[in-house]
């Protein structure tokens, strides 16, 4: 068990996420919930942290906060060393657009929408020039291997290709972390270990900062570090040992055209 | 985000729906098409009344025989007879803002030529009356002052009673009789229509004032004088100097009531373009609670499309869009609903008052102000009604919007 409590406000130079006794209490009246309790870590420059935990441990919460949707009730959060627990909404919405990247477990895509138009969103709030859009929005889906699929709409495309064009999403205005809230909650065992392929590749071979809240243990295992909560405190901090690497999952799983095989077989029987 | 990108949304987000956007905007479309027609309408009636008086002569006092006030044993107005040529003459002589003058007797008389025949007024006058009224002839030419003096059976037709008598020949130089009487026809008046008071000015017999004093009505006296001011203004001045001259002439007291009255074409004229622009306020602001209904179809459909939309307003918020990002999104769609339909509108209401005017037989007038306005206040309504949904959508909690189903 490894409990990073920093005392003193400098941050080091890898450091890219320090929460310093974070809470965050909910007032509904007379009852008062308190869904973090006092929570200081840090996150380094590269890392890929797989924040875990039952439902109402506080995971939820502590990533509306690290993704600057919501304001801690007390505490402080720097991020990229700056202090951005006081901000404006403006101010907040400026951090998401430049900072953080968002995938989430319902895609969420604007629908109607071409694939290429919703990865570009980001880059409409940024002030990028049309011309650069179109470029940073086709070199996105190209990363994550949906070059082809631009002019698609999400309707056509698969719930993994929904996905994929939501990373492009998260990744278009270069964040410096990825935030992915059970990003393969709604796929199925391949395509989730194909998203997750992806998640690896952006952090070995760009050093992007992936934080992914699941409550699925091997999904888990793909990240370096884990953090587990209950009860709106961190239970455990350890570094996944043994660590899976997606590709090489991938190449032990039967591929598509196997499973369509096998199931028209079983169709047939 | 520049507001091109932001129309470019707005219009795409309208595109989506169109069945509902072209709905909504339909209200807009008939709020200003019923303001700029009905405005338009109102001003052609101003127009109108407006041209029927100045048909009138602008400058024109019109003096005429009975008393005014109402109460006690009223006369009417020929039945007294007041008024005389010397009245007139006097006038002239010691009023100087009056130029002109004419008589008038009038009566009315069966009037026959060959087959045909016809029952209309006859006036006696002058033949600077037709200076006064503006009134040239189409054929011929109107009696001489000659003519009046030794009352010589001439006349000139007004238009109506020339089609009735003369279907299918020019009357001029024929000879009608009027009553028992024959009369040789010297001119043909051109159409002036109808008068304000509605009554069909073509439709009247001209003669020398004498010849139908004493040929026709058997009278002395004369009913009306047709004066003309030197100026419009002068028109008006100039009743206070008449009304004491012939109140002296007539030996009325001090108290006692005129036994003639004296009106002027301002007076009329005024009165008129009141009533009409009273009327048209009154068409613009029933036509302006239409504009004001459509304006709250925009509110309510906007509110529903913020309803609907939670979620791409928490996806567009969690990407960095910040509270007045999302709330011009919501105003600019606001605002484009209701600015096309207000040119639609403008198209409709332009197209609506060229239908009345072709099938009514009634100018309207386009006035450019209304179209302005118009435009103007469609945008206003989009501003207006939009700014709550919009406001409500940029307060929305990303958290909140996201978790939205």
């Amino acid at each position: 068990m490894k409990e990073l409590q920093t005392q003193s406000g400098g941050a080091g130079a890898g450091t890219l996420i320090r929460l310093d006794r974070v809470t965050k209490t909910y007032d509904l009246g007379e009852v008062q919930v308190h869904a973090l309790r006092g929570i200081s870590l840090e996150i380094q420059r590269g890392e890929f942290v797989a924040i875990m935990g039952a439902s109402g441990s506080g995971k939820s919460t502590l990533m509306n906060i690290l993704g600057c949707l919501d304001r801690p009730t007390s505490g402080r959060y720097f991020l990229d060393g700056v202090d951005v627990s006081g901000m404006s909404k403006e101010e907040l919405a400026r951090i998401r657009n430049r900072k953080l990247g968002f995938v989430f477990q319902h895609f969420n895509l604007l629908a109607r929408t071409s694939a290429l138009e919703n990865v570009e969103l980001p880059t409409v709030y940024a002030g990028v020039p049309p011309e650069e859009r179109t470029r940073r929005a086709r070199e996105a889906l190209e990363r994550v291997g949906l070059g082809e699929r631009a002019e698609h709409h999400p309707s056509q495309l698969s719930g993994g290709q929904q996905q994929r064009v939501a990373i492009a999403r998260a990744l278009v205005n270069n964040p410096q972390i990825v935030l992915a809230d059970e990003p393969t909650g709604n796929l199925d065992s391949r395509t989730s270990v194909e998203i997750m392929e992806i998640l690896q590749r952006l952090n070995e071979e760009q050093e992007l900062t992936v934080v992914i809240v699941t409550h699925e243990t091997d999904i888990a295992h793909y990240a370096k570090r884990a953090i587990e909560f209950r009860d709106g405190r961190v239970r455990r901090d350890q570094v996944i040992e043994k660590r899976l690497v997606a590709h090489e999952v991938l190449a032990s799983l039967p591929t598509r055209e196997e499973m369509d095989a096998e199931e028209e077989t079983e169709a047939k029987v | 985000m520049d507001f091109l990108n932001i129309f470019r949304i707005a219009l795409r987000a309208l595109a989506r729906n169109k069945m509902r956007s072209a709905l909504t905007m339909l209200g807009i479309i008939i709020g200003v098409g019923a303001v700029i027609a009905t405005v338009s309408i109102g001003q052609g009636a101003e127009y109108l009344v407006q041209q029927g008086i100045q048909s009138m002569g602008t400058n024109a006092v019109f003096i005429s025989a009975g008393s005014g006030r109402p109460g006690g044993a009223r006369m009417g107005f020929w039945a007294v007879k007041s008024l005389t040529l010397d009245d007139l003459q006097a006038i002239l002589r010691e009023v100087p803002l009056v130029r002109e003058a004419a008589p008038a007797v009038v009566s009315r008389s069966q009037v026959v030529y060959q087959n045909q025949n016809w029952n209309t007024g006859v006036l006696g006058t002058t033949p600077n009356y037709f200076e006064i009224r503006a009134w040239p002839v189409q054929a011929g030419s109107v009696f001489s002052q000659e003519e009046v003096e030794y009352a010589a059976n001439v006349c000139v037709l007004g238009t109506t009673v020339a089609n009735y008598l003369f279907p299918n020949e020019s009357p001029i130089g024929k000879t009608i009789r009027i009553g028992t009487l024959p009369f040789r026809v010297t001119g043909v008046l051109e159409s002036k229509g109808q008068s304000v008071m509605g009554d069909d000015q073509d439709d009247r017999i001209f003669a020398p004032f004498t010849t139908v004093q004493k040929k026709i009505a058997g009278i002395t006296w004369i009913q009306f004088i047709n004066a003309s001011a030197v100026t419009q203004e002068a028109s008006v001045a100039a009743v206070r100097p008449i009304t004491q001259l012939l109140r002296e002439r007539h030996h009325i007291r001090a108290g006692e009531d005129d036994d003639f009255f004296v009106r002027t074409q301002s007076e009329v004229a005024d009165l008129a373009d009141q009533t009409s622009q009273v009327m048209t306020l009154l068409l613009g602001s029933i036509a302006s609670v239409s504009l004001f209904v459509g304006g709250i179809g925009i509110m309510n459909i906007m509110l529903v499309s913020v309803t609907e939309r939670t979620r791409e307003i928490g996806v567009r918020m969690a990407v960095g869009a910040t509270p007045a990002d999302v709330q011009n999104q919501f105003l600019v769609e606001a605002v484009t609903l209701s600015m096309l339909g207000g040119v639609m509108g403008i198209a409709a209401g332009l197209a609506g008052s060229a239908l009345i005017s072709s099938f009514l037989k009634w100018p309207t007038l386009i006035s450019g102000k209304a179209i302005i306005i118009a435009a103007l206040f469609s945008a206003g309504v989009g501003v207006f009604f939009g700014y709550y949904p919009a406001h409500k959508a940029a307060r929305l909690d990303p958290i909140e919007a996201l978790r939205h189903e």
